[in-house]
């Protein structure tokens, strides 16, 4: 396929694609750090390149219903914000995963708690991986560690999204949105007529016509049996993501004693510090996460049989190392090292974190 | 080859723009670029810097706190950084505005009058291209060629005519770079 090459901003390489992805629509509202995604779009103009509708809502909550309700017509349709936006969010996405609708969602970490800083963090892991809204639901999480991956991802969020039908949240940092490197787009992939959404999307409400059943969209469910059978069929949905889903990259494992744990623009700091620290004479290596759930439990899990310890690197104060010692379960040591607040650790913090928490801890 | 440089200064002195041309130099040159600006609260107070990143290799960290060339446009740059240059490596600085010249040894450093360049040239926007051509003289990590395709491709076509102008501006910046010495 003919890639084009551009320098762009992680934020515009990402609407871009978007918009090359086939997407139908983008309904967003402005917030530092990822205002030159709806920035990009409006200069852009999709709606006369292919149709796409971009919308700038009244607000957040505005924005995360038009996608509820434009997804439940079998759309492709996103939105983003960063952090205090996708918490405005969290309602329409808990109704958006319990309908069990297809969309996708992207948040340009900046620092918090409250409206915070708008420098970058990684603080909404929990929020991303854990829940964030109401019930027991699962977003896929896909997290970009450099501009060409917010490109990539957005064209596999929404496969996803369709495959599984559930929300898809891209967990992406100021870092990454803000700075520009090279990107290879994709060719323009047409998006679905109205026609070929009815004959693929069963689900979907594209009109009623005469003869044909009723096609209802609900997260509700009075009745409890009925809601804990819905429950059941989303915990086995869950289970076949985490199954099937898992990506990781490794980064000089084969022979490392000692792994950094990461992902996002801390795993472009761990590659700087595992050449740092095996010009030191230490064998490290990195595990980059990609998806953040499904988690890598079982690569982990095979990593202890084989380093000494791993030392989590993350911008927050610790959230994914509580994962990483779920899948480690006690059997070498692992930490966690993490600046957090809109700071962003160095590789030599990090080498020395590894130095004196697991080494020599 | 990796270079890894920061260019610091006043906002409006052009210096995101500086770096995201020799960003698009590297580029056609088919070298691996990062351009990582300051985009947070010190930006509001009118001081900017991007991190610019140009390697043969995949680029790791595109945020560092070593450098192997600071490009330093004021004062208040100049306290932050020079500390941040590698051993052996480059200061490269406009002392106009300079009231605490950089004092380290064990660093090159050079000095560019861009600023009165400019206003000599009667055209103070082409003063970070004077700035770029002074560090081209002492690092040519891209080829003034490149510099060219990489203006045309940053620059909308309407400002087209103007690359000429840039191209002498980093010529002139070439010539007058002169090596500096700490008291």
């Amino acid at each position: 396929m003919a890639r084009e090459l551009k320098l762009m901003k992680g934020n515009e390489a990402i609407a871009e694609a978007a918009i090359r992805a086939g997407a139908d629509a983008y309904f967003g509202y402005p917030i530092t750090p990822q205002s030159e995604v709806i920035e990009y779009l409006m200069a852009e103009k999709p709606h006369e390149r292919t149709g796409k509708v971009v919308l700038q809502a009244e607000s957040e909550v505005a924005a995360i219903n038009m996608v509820y309700g434009a997804a439940g017509a079998g759309k492709r349709v996103w939105t983003s914000s960063s952090s205090p936006g996708i918490s405005l969010k969290q309602e329409g996405i808990s109704y958006i995963a319990g309908a069990e609708l297809p969309c996708v969602i992207l948040n340009v970490v900046r620092g918090g708690p409250g409206l915070g800083t708008i420098q970058p963090s990684q603080a909404d892991y929990f929020q991303s991986v854990k829940g964030g809204g109401h019930g027991d639901y699962r977003l896929i999480v896909l997290a970009p560690s450099s501009v060409q991956e917010m490109a990539d991802y957005v064209v596999d969020a929404f496969d996803l999204a369709f495959k599984y039908r559930n929300p898809v949240l891209i967990l992406s940092d100021g870092v990454i949105g803000q700075m520009m490197e090279k990107v290879y787009l994709i060719e323009q992939r047409p998006r679905l007529t109205d026609e070929e959404i009815k004959q693929r999307y069963a689900w979907a409400t594209t009109g009623k016509k005469d003869g044909t059943e009723r096609r209802v969209i609900t997260s509700l469910a009075l009745k409890a049996d009925e809601m804990e059978a819905h429950n059941i069929h989303l915990q086995k949905k869950y289970a076949e993501i985490e199954a099937n889903e898992v990506r990781f990259e490794e980064f000089q494992c084969d022979d490392a004693e000692y792994v950094f744990v990461a992902y996002g623009s801390s795993a472009r700091v761990c590659q700087k510090a595992v050449q740092l620290a095996r010009s030191k004479g230490i064998k490290a290596g990195l595990l980059r996460l990609i998806t953040l759930f499904p988690f890598p439990k079982a690569e982990i899990g095979r990593l202890t049989g084989q380093v000494k310890g791993m030392l989590a690197v993350e911008m927050s104060s610790g959230q994914m190392i509580e994962d990483v010692k779920l899948a480690v379960n006690g059997r070498i040591k692992a930490e966690h090292f993490g600046r957090f607040g809109g700071n962003i650790p160095t590789p030599d913090e990090v080498v020395n974190a590894l130095e004196t928490q697991i080494i020599g801890g | 080859m990796t270079e890894e440089i920061i260019i610091a200064g006043f906002g409006g002195q052009g210096v995101l723009s500086m770096g995201k041309i020799l960003a698009y130099s590297g580029i056609m040159q088919d070298q691996e670029v990062s351009w990582m600006p300051s985009y947070g609260p010190e930006m509001r107070g009118g001081t900017a810097n991007v991190t610019v990143i140009v390697s043969d290799e995949r680029i790791s960290s595109p945020i560092l706190n070593q450098f192997d060339t600071a490009i330093i446009l004021n004062q208040q740059s100049m306290d932050k950084f020079e500390e941040a240059v590698k051993p052996g490596g480059v200061l490269l600085y406009d002392p106009n505005g300079i009231t605490r010249h950089p004092s380290r040894t064990d660093i090159r450093i050079f000095q560019i009058e861009g600023a009165k360049k400019a206003a000599d040239l009667g055209n103070t926007k082409i003063f970070n291209m004077i700035v770029l051509g002074a560090y081209l003289q002492i690092k040519p990590i891209v080829k003034l060629e490149n510099v060219v395709l990489g203006l045309k491709k940053s620059l909308p076509t309407r400002y087209h005519n103007l690359i000429p102008m840039n191209e002498n501006a980093i010529q002139e910046g070439m010539k007058n770079v002169t090596a500096y010495q700490p008291a």
